[in-house]
């Protein structure tokens, strides 16, 4: 348990994917202008990381690690080059399912997450999650945690965006820098801000 | 537009990264060191010409409801291709770039360039279009690194150019430069200097403030 809450907060403060990786950064500047667009964002986020993740991790270590497929006579066969190609294809299939499903079963939740859901597909974020989980090679219930803090972590990270951004809509911004460019120097900001967090051990 | 304006205007007219925002998330993690965004520049590159012209010579077969489905494998091959290859020739370089070679995938431009272009033109207007954009990409990619890797550690592409200070020369290094924050600052006062220069990329204030009225009606 304790190794769960410390992967948890390792991946929401000292490892946010945004601040720190600079992940997902193409929505994280371009659809930050309003919190409550920002919270459907961040919450879609984090259900597709906490899926996505354990998934990938359940069939790189079932099926393409080195000797995963001990069991069917082909023990020394590494398929692990073929793990980019089915994380991209896992994350692309389990949105387009969800969808269908919250379509289905949960219409007023697909009504308020279903536009990003399709964004989501080449969101750096989410693929970057899966390949840093098999590179820390992390155990199932490692991943589960690992997937859910890296969502929250980038959600958190959005919000606090979109929250500054709401606020600087009235200041007088030179006119080179308005938009992109303030964005940038914002999340520069936040990221600093977040750094400070960086010495804490749990 | 011709072949030349193909090449040429992604560069600072039409910059992928500082005027369509796309690519940034490469563009900021790798740019610590000059080395790392060269190969990085070059492996992008690459891809995008790989895929463009791929995307391009099978267009005319891609029913539009698949396409992006065939799109995305299209790249993720080209991409892990790439990635093998570093990981076998240049296993330092792999192991510095991590998961972001692999991140190719999931980066705007591609798949961007694959949209707007490769599925309307020809393959030679195509792969001409792919150079372009990942020239620009590469341009934004060497100038942050430079300063980057110049202020932080002093060294470009690891060969000592300041003389650092607890060696008994001159140069304090900044280590923040070498941090996540230096490189959105970097790209916004970068984008500042493109803007300042090419004013018709500047974006409209959501707010503009209402003009005084003149003295007398105060």
């Amino acid at each position: 348990m304790g190794d769960f809450i410390d992967i948890f907060f390792r991946s929401v403060f000292l490892e946010n994917l945004a601040l720190a990786y600079f992940l997902g950064m193409c929505t994280f500047l371009a659809v930050s202008k309003q919190i409550k667009t920002t919270l459907g964002l961040g919450v879609a986020v984090i259900v597709v990381e906490g899926i996505s993740v354990p998934l990938n991790n359940l069939i790189f270590n079932g099926v393409l690690r080195q000797g995963a497929l001990d069991w069917a006579g082909l023990g020394q066969m590494d398929f692990s080059y073929l793990g980019l190609l089915s994380q991209i294809a896992v994350i692309a299939a389990m949105i387009q399912i969800l969808e269908i499903v919250l379509n289905r079963f949960f219409p007023a939740l697909y009504n308020t997450l279903g536009i990003y859901l399709p964004l989501l597909t080449v969101n750096c974020a989410i693929l970057g999650a899966s390949l840093f989980m098999v590179q820390r090679d992390y155990s199932f219930t490692e991943s589960v945690a690992y997937g859910l803090g890296a969502g929250f972590g980038w959600a958190l990270a959005i919000v606090a965006l979109a929250g500054l951004r709401e606020k600087m809509k009235y200041s007088d911004i030179p006119a080179g820098l308005q938009g992109l460019g303030i964005t940038f120097i914002t999340t520069g900001l936040i990221s600093l801000a977040f750094m400070g967090i960086a010495g804490i051990t749990l | 537009m011709s072949s030349m304006q193909t090449l040429t205007t992604p560069l600072v007219r039409q910059n992928p990264v500082t005027l369509h925002v796309l690519g940034i998330c490469s563009a900021l993690a790798i740019t610590n060191s000059l080395t790392s965004s060269l190969i990085m520049s070059v492996a992008l590159t690459t891809v995008l010409i790989i895929s463009n012209a791929a995307i391009s010579a099978v267009r005319h077969y891609l029913p539009s409801s698949v396409r992006l489905l065939v799109q995305i494998t299209i790249i993720a091959s080209a991409v892990t291709v790439i990635d093998q290859f570093l990981s076998a020739y240049m296993p330092d370089a792999a192991r510095t770039l991590s998961v972001y070679i692999s991140l190719i995938v999931t980066n705007c431009i591609v798949l961007g360039r694959a949209e707007a272009c490769a599925m309307k033109n020809g393959i030679g207007t195509s792969i001409l279009d792919a150079l372009g954009n990942g020239m620009g990409y590469s341009i934004i990619l060497i100038f942050v690194a430079t300063i980057r890797e110049l202020m932080g550690a002093g060294t470009l592409m690891g060969f000592p150019i300041f003389k650092l200070a607890h060696e008994g020369g001159w140069f304090q290094e900044n280590a923040l430069f070498l941090l996540a924050p230096s490189a959105f600052f970097i790209i916004g006062f970068l984008v500042w200097g493109i803007r300042t220069w090419k004013p018709e990329q500047n974006e409209k204030p959501d707010f503009e403030p209402m003009p005084l009225p003149p003295r007398e009606e105060r």
